[in-house]
């Protein structure tokens, strides 16, 4: 239901606004991707125009991926973002089937330790887990970037919430077809908690894909970078100087996270949205 | 609970419960006890200090800067995400025409890395080929210094900040508008209450109390952990016009070696989440069991 009744007045109304509130969501990324395809001199020109007069500055393009190992960096992105995913899977999914279908001394308070799990924020960590790391000699590694997160809290709690809504007939009905618990798991829970898990999915994807923070503290060897850190070190690089270049890359970096938003609108949505409803 | 389901259970949970340990609640008593000492990374020893890094940081300009900063900066940015978040979504959620392609629209700044787009938010708020002042000097005034002067530089990030979050806010509140019942509205109707002030007044704002209080607390513990737009756009500067909690923390805890002084930083920041996050939790109780 519509929480305005708009007249044909108000309705004009809605697309101005909008439209207007859109283009300044928007304007950051148009002018990224004008400034990319113009040749330096057209970007200190005193008029300005939106489009280049000549496609000259696709050259900048080419300069960032011969300069810079952008492949590199958004191939860590996904080795990394991969990784955490997987691990925390594989850590969060028994938990989370523990606390929702079995019945064992302690599960309640194991759940409210998961709760209290959800209150800290990452960054408060930071120091013990470079220390941790530090003294394991996995500083500096892919092994830095990925352990640190492969629990989540939010994982165990979000799977555990839907697990419990998994009738139990179901269960016990695969139980006595003589499956094993860990078919289970495996053949039952996983795959009819896809909605869940692609959820999950996204939110730990995203976070990870875009975060400065850690990758900043934890990594000294720049072939490492993921996608947020990489992008700083180009700029501050020799042709990061240059803004036709930078906006490139810059382009390059946003481009693979929002291309895929954009075939997957709604799963996107629902998955960072989860988040918060806790 | 028979025995062997106690056994399953736990032996389900242990991976869990080992990585909480080592990873969550191992080093979370690690920061505590290290913010009471005046332990540097990479001594071999340390001594106690007591209280005494939390009494140098109350009484640190620097930090007291920051720490000023960073609640204006989160008074800001929620204010203005959550109002803009919710005109969106009251605009989005009152019509049919393009509704896809706004909500995609709005969604996109979530997405993208902030510390990419910083860097594309530092070339438009360049001094000279920037399109702010661009805009400027076409209606006939100079350009401002946005990062350079210690008047704007919070500003800017501020607007940056809101830049990236109002999108989040009004999914969040889509989603609270859409669960609206119809029959509140026909009521509404019934009663006289139809103009679209009087809608807003007694159906749509008591009913999206829930969802409001949320979305704030929600924006603001994101805004109280800003650190990308700092890192990247000012390092804190111009003279500490722009330095925010987390970025203290960052510097004094990796930048400074001063581990004890930037764990107290730590929980301090600790602190404040914990708090908004549990008053959060007590109004959404309270809200649940009396409404």
């Amino acid at each position: 239901m519509k929480p305005l009744s708009l007249g044909k007045a108000g309705k004009v109304f809605r697309h101005a606004a909008l439209a207007a509130t859109s283009l300044f969501a928007l304007l950051p990324f148009i002018w990224m991707l004008s400034l990319s395809i113009k040749p330096a001199g057209e970007i200190f020109q005193a008029d300005f125009h939106l489009l280049p007069s000549s496609l000259a500055g696709l050259d900048n393009y080419r300069v960032v991926f011969a300069t810079a190992p952008m492949l590199r960096f958004l191939f860590n992105g996904v080795l990394v973002c991969g990784s955490i995913f997987v691990l925390q899977l594989m850590v969060c999914i028994p938990a989370a089937y523990a606390l929702a279908k079995l019945r064992f001394h302690g599960r309640d308070a194991l759940f409210s330790t998961v709760l209290v799990a959800l209150l800290i924020p990452p960054q408060v960590l930071s120091v013990p887990h470079f220390i941790l790391l530090h003294y394991t000699n996995l500083l500096d590694s892919y092994g830095a970037l990925i352990l640190p997160w492969i629990f989540s809290a939010f994982g165990v709690f979000l799977l555990r919430q839907f697990f419990r809504t998994i009738p139990d007939e179901l269960i016990q009905a695969a139980q006595l077809d003589g499956l094993s618990e860990a078919a289970i798991i495996w053949r039952i829970m996983i795959p009819m908690s896809a909605p869940a898990i692609t959820a999950f999915g996204v939110f730990s994807v995203v976070s990870h894909w875009n975060d400065l923070f850690w990758p900043l503290i934890a990594l000294r060897h720049m072939d490492l970078a993921t996608p947020a850190l990489g992008i700083l070190l180009f700029r501050d690089d020799e042709f990061g100087q240059q803004f036709g270049p930078l906006m490139a890359a810059t382009a390059v970096i946003v481009a693979p996270l929002i291309a895929v938003f954009l075939l997957a609108q709604r799963r996107f949505i629902d998955g960072l949205t989860v988040h918060s409803i806790k | 609970m028979n025995p062997r389901q106690t056994l399953r259970g736990w032996l389900y949970s242990a991976p869990s419960v080992s990585m909480m340990c080592l990873l969550l609640f191992g080093p979370l008593l690690a920061v505590l006890f290290i913010s009471l000492t005046d332990w540097q990374l990479g001594q071999d020893s340390f001594s106690f200090a007591g209280l005494g890094n939390f009494r140098a940081l109350f009484s640190d300009d620097v930090f007291l800067k920051s720490l000023r900063n960073t609640c204006i900066y989160v008074v800001l940015v929620v204010s203005g995400t959550v109002i803009l978040g919710l005109f969106v979504a009251l605009l989005l959620e009152s019509g049919d025409a393009l509704k896809g392609f706004y909500r995609t629209a709005h969604f996109v700044p979530v997405m993208a890395a902030a510390s990419a787009m910083a860097i594309v938010w530092g070339t438009m708020l360049h001094p000279t080929i920037g399109l702010f002042n661009r805009v400027l000097h076409v209606l006939g005034y100079e350009g401002v210094g946005w990062l350079r002067d210690e008047r704007t530089a919070l500003l800017a990030l501020v607007v940056i900040g809101i830049w990236q979050g109002f999108g989040y806010a009004m999914v969040l509140f889509i989603s609270g508008l859409k669960a609206i019942p119809q029959s509140l509205y026909d009521a509404a109707q019934v009663d006289g209450a139809d103009g679209v002030v009087d809608r807003l007044r007694v159906v749509v704002l008591p009913m999206m109390g829930p969802v409001l209080m949320f979305v704030v607390i929600v924006t603001a513990v994101r805004a109280f952990s800003v650190f990308d737009t700092v890192r990247v756009l000012t390092a804190g500067g111009p003279n500490y016009s722009t330095d925010v909690l987390l970025y203290r923390l960052y510097t004094e805890s990796f930048d400074y070696l001063r581990t004890g002084y930037g764990a107290a930083l730590a929980v301090v920041f600790l602190a404040i989440v914990v708090v908004l996050t549990l008053a959060q939790a007590r109004a959404m109780d309270k809200r649940v069991h009396y409404s």
